[in-house]
Parts: structure tokens; sequence; C-alpha cells
């Protein structure tokens, strides 16, 4: 008992958690491991949301959305978000002056920056007005085969629940932005295609070495996006290639769920609730049960 | 049980006018008040409330999350993260239906074991046995044509690869399968008559869950002892002992439900189901949620499609047909000595099944070892270990079952559930 007090709530509830879900899971963990990829990690400072008790930093968040905007909208869409999403809890810009996210000015102010299609009610020409704050992200190409024709035949994904659709989540998106590097000598790399060890894929048939050390990962399309110095952080952050990183892949995971933070608070009641509910039926069973065993 | 009687008096003046009417509140007086339950019930009985409460929570949450929820090929997808997003509280309400799967498989499979281990399926409880069975299956088709709904790869690929199953049969299999799938693919009929099957099927569950708790109730519980009820010294009543007793088992299984729903949400999901269904990219490792691991290894168990879908249905048909099956005359395996342990490793084998069907089936089993080609593949690989274990599933109900029952010498069997208490009892007391 005492080692258990001695690892801490926070500690604890993780190592149960993982144990339940491992074994409900039944190790279909390992096998759904991605095929030869290296094993994504963290930023050296960790996310701030990882945790039972974990919450997103604001300052991080508007960072994120930064490098979002600057580098990863130049291909990437991310359809389910809307500018009004930018200003609820938990988001980027949520101030508590401003409850309805649609009544906050930098919200209002992001949202008017961009222009969305839509039709001329007069005529029905297609024209565009500028964006409010209830409209989606815009996207950066008309369609799927646009995106393919100008990513070299590979459409971009959304990344509106990348973070979601990826074996570990931010981390993956952080090692994957910040694990590219030279192919080792033996791969093939084709033209257009960049070498990335986090990448999940299947190197055997491009590999010249020997078949039973094939170099973990694969190959993507994408270019190296980020470099150090690319986006300037108004907050005077200093902008390496790890920070531009670990900011967008935080902004990346409050995206894929906003209400996650939210999901974890009620969760806290939840389970403080049912421990309660739980001693006062087991002390009703005690009391029923008196001599009946 | 059929010969006790109803002990319900109507106090007020309006329960005596229904009463000689519609006796509705006698029935839930005498199956849920006055009803005996044997007094030696351990936890392992609490299951069937506990699924009660699951079946609860996946009508109410699934009929929120209909009206939000759109069965077409280009909304699908987007039509769930709306729910997680702009809904109130939409993400528990799907979280909780999503999760709420895993838990009422989670749930059932203990409930099944538990009726295997104390040889519930016996006389007088086939019926009661064979309509459990049904509603097993229909859980899993249930569960399955849910995870289609959300529309990602794996809803799209895991439609594709079991809907072509049916196509293995020879002859009408083709027929079959397009007019299963609405058309010559998964497509949007499919996805429009899973939806309206997915919600369909819950309520002739509930409806075999009624026909399965009369039968319960004709026949009386089982209980660990496996004797039958003797006398009123053997018996409480169903409130406040079952009752209560219950409500602390579902109160921990909620606690488990909980920390998924709240802290691991798509713990039990796979990531590639958050990718939009897209029929022109195949995800490298196509897997069914864990609760349909073991079933997915049976069937690839077998190098021929046709006799894996045979094995599959087959693993599931032949628990239909337990109760003729074990020819032993005691129900419990507490006094079944050789049994218990072909018992062990039945949940052991079909642990490792679920195991095994999360795995390529060439991958190796322990890596480095070496190995030599059996047929069609190495020994050392999951396909062989899957037949392994699928050769045990079978062996345990056709050869086991029958063979042990007629062999075994059991442990003298209490001559009343009160002279069971009392041994126990005592044991306690040293």
């Amino acid at each position: 008992m005492k080692s258990l007090q001695t690892l801490g709530r926070k500690a604890w509830i993780q190592a149960a958690t993982t144990v339940m879900a491992a074994s409900l899971t039944l190790g279909a963990g390992s096998a759904l491991a991605a095929g030869g990829a290296l094993h994504p990690h963290e930023p050296k400072e960790g996310f701030s949301s990882s945790g039972v008790l974990g919450t997103y930093d604001q300052a991080q968040l508007q960072r994120g959305y930064k490098v979002y905007r600057e580098v990863c909208a130049a291909c990437h869409s991310m359809k389910l978000i809307s500018f009004r999403n930018l200003g609820e809890k938990d988001g980027p810009f949520y101030d508590p002056k401003y409850k309805n996210p649609n009544e906050n000015p930098v919200v209002k102010q992001i949202a008017s920056e961009f222009e969305v299609p839509t039709i001329d009610s007069e005529t029905g020409d297609v024209i565009t007005r500028k964006a409010t704050t209830s409209d989606a992200f815009p996207s950066p190409f008309a369609n799927p085969e646009a995106a393919a024709a100008s990513n070299g035949g590979a459409v971009p994904p959304d990344l509106s629940v990348i973070t979601k659709a990826r074996h570990g989540g931010a981390s993956y998106v952080y090692s994957l932005l910040t694990g590219y590097k030279a192919p080792p000598a033996g791969l093939k790399i084709a033209e257009g295609q960049h070498y990335n060890p986090y990448f999940p894929g299947d190197l055997s048939s491009a590999w010249s070495g020997d078949h039973k050390h094939v170099p973990a990962g694969g190959v993507l399309a994408m270019a190296p996006p980020l470099s150090a110095g690319q986006v300037t952080f108004d907050d005077g952050r200093e902008s390496t290639l790890s920070n531009q990183a670990a900011d967008v892949a935080a902004f990346l995971e409050w995206a894929g769920e906003p209400k996650a933070i939210l999901r974890k608070k009620t969760g806290v009641a939840v389970l403080a609730y049912l421990l309660l509910f739980f001693g006062l039926t087991y002390a009703s069973y005690r009391m029923v049960w008196r001599g009946k065993h | 049980m059929s010969d006790h009687q109803s002990t319900y008096v109507p106090k007020t003046g309006f329960e005596k006018w229904l009463d000689s009417r519609l006796p509705i509140v006698r029935l839930a007086y005498d199956s849920f008040v006055d009803y005996p339950t044997p007094k030696n019930l351990n936890y392992w009985w609490t299951f069937g409330g506990i699924l009660s409460v699951c079946l609860a929570i996946q009508i109410i949450t699934g009929i929120i999350l209909a009206m939000h929820y759109t069965p077409h090929v280009d909304y699908a997808f987007n039509s769930v993260e709306r729910i997680m997003r702009d809904v109130n509280y939409g993400w528990l309400i799907r979280y909780v239906h999503a999760n709420g799967a895993s838990m009422f498989f989670f749930a059932v499979y203990i409930h099944m074991l538990r009726g295997l281990y104390y040889g519930s399926y016996k006389a007088p409880r086939e019926v009661l046995w064979i309509l459990g069975c049904i509603i097993f299956f229909l859980m899993i088709a249930t569960a399955f044509m849910g995870y289609v709904l959300p529309w990602g790869q794996m809803s799209f690929h895991g439609a594709v690869v079991i809907t072509n199953l049916i196509g293995s049969i020879p002859l009408i299999g083709g027929p079959i399968l397009t007019w299963l799938q609405g058309g010559f693919a998964v497509d949007q009929a499919t996805l429009n008559r899973f939806f309206s099957l997915h919600y369909l099927l819950p309520f002739v569950i509930a409806g075999v869950v009624i026909l399965h708790i009369w039968a319960l109730h004709v026949a009386g519980q089982n209980n660990p002892a496996g004797v039958e009820i003797k006398s009123k010294e053997d018996t409480v009543a169903f409130t406040p002992y079952a009752t209560v007793k219950d409500g602390v088992a579902i109160i921990v299984f909620l606690f488990l439900f909980s920390v998924f729903v709240f802290f691991m949400p798509n713990a039990l999901g796979h990531a590639d189901n958050y990718i939009p269904a897209n029929p022109l990219v195949t995800p490298a490792h196509i897997v069914p949620e864990w609760y349909l691991l073991p079933f997915y290894a049976i069937l690839r168990a077998i190098p021929d499609k046709f006799g894996g879908v045979i094995a599959m249905f087959g693993s599931i048909a032949v628990i239909f047909a337990l109760p003729w099956l074990d020819t032993s005359k005691v129900k419990s395996m507490r006094y079944r000595p050789v049994m218990r342990w072909f018992f062990v490793i039945f949940v052991i084998v079909c642990l490792g099944l679920g195991w095994c069907g999360a795995q390529l089936p060439d991958a190796q089993v322990i890596p480095g070892l070496p190995s030599f080609t059996l047929f069609d593949g190495q020994l050392n690989s999951y396909l062989w270990l899957t037949r392994l274990f699928t050769i045990y599933y079978f062996v345990f109900f056709l050869l086991i079952m029958p063979w042990i029952g007629l062999k075994e010498e059991p442990l003298p069997v209490p001559a009343s559930i009160s002279e069971a208490v009392l041994a126990e009892h005592n044991k306690k007391k040293g």
C-alpha cells in the first residue's frame, strides 16, 4: 500500500488504466504498431495535455495555429475545424470574457482575413466573400484531384483528426516532423519521395543491403516542411525545428478533440461520484446480507 | 419459479383496479422483488444485471446518436465528428456508445464462461441457454454493423472482408452477396441498410432478453453448487438481496467503463478508423474489434475460404449444442475435478485465439526460433498456433465434453444449497 501511495495519483491511474487496456485489447497493439517504423516519442518537455489532469498550454496552441496557418495550410486542409472553434473553451484563442466564441474579437479578426466561395444571390455567379466565425477553415485545393496534381500525385491528408488517425497521436506528428534524415546507403529513394524513419511503410523492396536489417520507416511525398527560423513566434519562443513541431503537434491534438479537457474533467467527477456511490451501496450490501451468508 | 405462488397484495384502490385488468405490477413484483434467488450466488452471477444495464445504455445512447448521424457515404464520417464537436455532450454519448460495445462483450463473455463453468446450460435450462446464444449471435451482428457506420477505413474494409465471406458459399454465395450488399460492392446501399439493421437488431435483442429472463424465471437460477432449490431455506428474496449485490457489481463495472470513456476512449478502437473510408486504399492490416478477434482467428486458420466460414459459424453453432454435448450429471465444475482443468485451458485458448486474431498469420510466434514448413506455413507462425488453438476449441466441445462427462469421477455434491453454504461457512471459520 505504501508504494502505491508514493507513486502518486496521476501515475497510479495511468498505470492502472494502461494495464486494463492492455489486457482488454489482448495485445492487439503489438500487431498494430506501424510496420517497422520507429516508435514515436514526445518532445523533451512533453505535452502539457497528456495525463489525467493535463490541460492545453494556450500560448502553445496559438503558436501551433500559426505554424499550421503559415506552413501546413499551404497543402493540408482542416475541413472539420471552424474559426469559431478557435475561441471555444480550451481552444487557442478562448477568452473568458467572450463565452460565445462568435463574439471573440481575435476569432472574428482571424476569420475576416480569409475569403470563402459563395453564390451571388442576384446572379447565381460563384463569387467570394469575407469568412465569418462560423465558416470552416478554407481548403488549399478545390478537390482531391487538384491536391494530387500539385503534390506529385499524393493527396495531403486532412489534418482535422490526424492525431486520432495515427498511432502515437501528437507524438507521431512531432516525431515525423523532426525525424527526416538522409536515407542510409543502400536505400533507393525515388524522385519526389523523402525518407522518414517514423513514417509507416515497408522499405524491403527499395533496400539493397542485408535483407534482415531493412531500415525502419518509409517514404512519403512530403518534403521536410519545417526548419529552424521558419515561423516567427510572437511570444519570443525560439523558433527551432523542435519547438515548431511540438507546437503544431499540440495544436493538432487540440483540433482532433477540442472537448478532450472537458472529457477528462468530467471523468474525474464521474469517478469520484461512482466511488462514493460504491461506498454507500457496499455498506448497504453488508447491512442487508448480515447473517444471511 | 413456476411453482412459486404470487405473494403480491395490491394495496391502493388503483392497484386493485389495475391488477384485475392487467396484472403488470404483480408481474414486476413477482419477478424482481419477491422472486426467490439461491442464496449462494457469487459475483459471477451479477453479470446478467450488468448486461441489462449495457443493453439499456447502448439503446439510449444509440437513439440519440441516430438523431444526429447521417447514413451516407459522403457524410457519415463527418457527421460522427460533428456529433463529437457540436452536439451538446455528443462526445460523451458517442464515446459511451463506442466503448459500450466493448464493455457489453466483456460482460457477455464473462456471463457465458460463468454459465459454462457452473453448467447453467443443463436441464432444465437448455432453452434458457439457447436464447442466450441467440442474443450473443445477434450482438455480434449488431456490433459488426455498428462498426461500419462511422465509415472509416476499418469500417469500410472490414465490411468488405466480412460480407465477401458470404460470396465464398458455392453456387448461391454470389447472388446472396449482391443481395446483402445491395449492389456489386460495399457502397451507399450497404451503409444505409446496415444503419437500418443496426437500429432494428437491438430491439430484437431486447425481445429475446425478455424471453431469456422468462425462461430463467421458469427454470429458476442455477447456482455455484449446481444443485436445484429444494426449500425456502435455500433462497433469499430478489429484493433487497440480489438487487443490492447486483448494484455493487454494476457500480464497479461502471467505474471500469468510465475509465475507458473518459481517459482512454480510443484505446479499444483502431486509429485507421479515423481515416475516412477510401475503397482505393486498403489498410495494411485489417482487423476487427477485439471482441471478434477469436472468431476472426478461427476464420483464418482454415486454408480454404469457405471452410473458414464454416469453421467460424461452426464455432458459434457448437455453443448452441452444448446442453447435449455435456454428458455429465453434475452441473458445477466445482465438483468436476478433471473437467475444470479442461475449462481453464479452454479460457486460455479463447484468449490465445483473440491474440492470434490480431497478428499477421505469417509472423513468427517466437522470433528467431528455427522452424520448418508444415504444409502451407512455417510451424513457428501464428498460422499454426491459431490452428492448434482452433483444434482445441472444437475438441473441447465435441470430444472432451462428452467423453470426460462419462469417464470422470465427480466429487460428492452437496445435498442442498443450504448445506453447501453451511459447509463453506465452516471452512471459512476453520
